[in-house]
């Protein structure tokens, strides 16, 4: 049902990895090391800032494509893996992207489930590669029916 | 504090079990990550989509995992992040998270990561690759 969107891709948007975002999302794993949140400890660091932890791209805004509604209850998520070329700095500007990689259907016990894969895409204002985040999308046989009434 | 060079392939991180899961974890990580997804948070909503009750975000799993390697920063990042969610986290599970390294370079630490409940059951399992600063 999502085939004809394999290849879509949204328009850059761009991102700031905001110091409050940060704060709020170590603290939501339950991971307020002083790299995230502290500045002094930044400023020492390597990085001479204060970093967000590495699944901290999800907050992003990846951009819309037009025409794709996923629902916004009931997917689940099958598999994620990030690729980064150094962590991300708090108040660095990043833009981000998504693209629609596949589409494919398989039939379990469960019924027929599909399974949307999606890159979502950050990189610097130059236009170079900060990190990529694959991700599979399972769509099961109760929320595609309820999708295509 | 350790380096992790100075781990040797087979030996482990030391582990983290964290607090049982509350509602309140995921009501955090729904408002700090913009995934609303009301399986997450309300039990009617869970349960309409055939879920016992709700389940925790994978990403929560995932993003408290990611911790075992918060303090070695000056060391090295997290460059690939592999997940596969294997089961689902209700509240009230106890989950303890792992890693052990599997393979290890000058340039690089591989690690099997896990995330299993209070059955041993895994939940999450995967790899961090860590790619090594030059010191």
């Amino acid at each position: 049902m999502f085939q004809s969107f394999i290849g879509a891709c949204s328009d850059k948007v761009k991102n700031r990895v905001e110091r409050g975002a940060v704060k709020k999302f170590a603290a939501a794993i339950g991971d307020l090391h002083p790299i995230y949140i502290d500045e002094e400890t930044g400023r020492k660091s390597r990085y001479k800032q204060n970093i967000a932890p590495p699944t901290f791209s999800r907050v992003f805004d990846y951009g819309t494509i037009d025409g794709l509604n996923l629902p916004a209850k009931g997917l689940i998520h099958g598999e994620q893996i990030y690729t980064f070329k150094r962590p991300l700095l708090v108040e660095e500007e990043v833009y981000c992207y998504t693209e629609i990689m596949d589409y494919y259907e398989k039939s379990g016990k469960n019924g027929k489930m599909g399974f949307l894969v999606l890159h979502n895409t950050g990189e610097d204002r130059n236009g170079e590669f900060l990190f990529k985040a694959k991700q599979v999308v399972i769509i099961t046989e109760t929320v595609r029916k309820e999708i295509s009434v | 504090m350790m380096l992790l060079q100075q781990l040797e392939v087979g030996e482990t991180l030391a582990d983290i079990q964290l607090e049982p899961v509350s509602r309140l974890d995921l009501i955090k990580y729904a408002g700090a990550s913009g995934d609303y997804n009301p399986i997450h948070t309300i039990d009617e909503e869970a349960k309409a989509t055939g879920l016992p009750g709700v389940i925790a975000h994978g990403m929560w799993t995932m993003g408290n995992l990611s911790k075992l390697f918060t303090s070695y920063y000056e060391e090295g990042f997290i460059e690939t992040f592999s997940i596969r969610f294997k089961g689902m986290v209700f509240l009230h599970d106890v989950i303890r998270i792992q890693a052990t390294l599997a393979e290890k370079s000058s340039q690089a630490l591989r690690f099997q990561v896990r995330a299993v409940n209070q059955r041993g059951e895994d939940v999450i399992a995967g790899e961090v690759m860590y790619a090594l600063y030059e010191l």
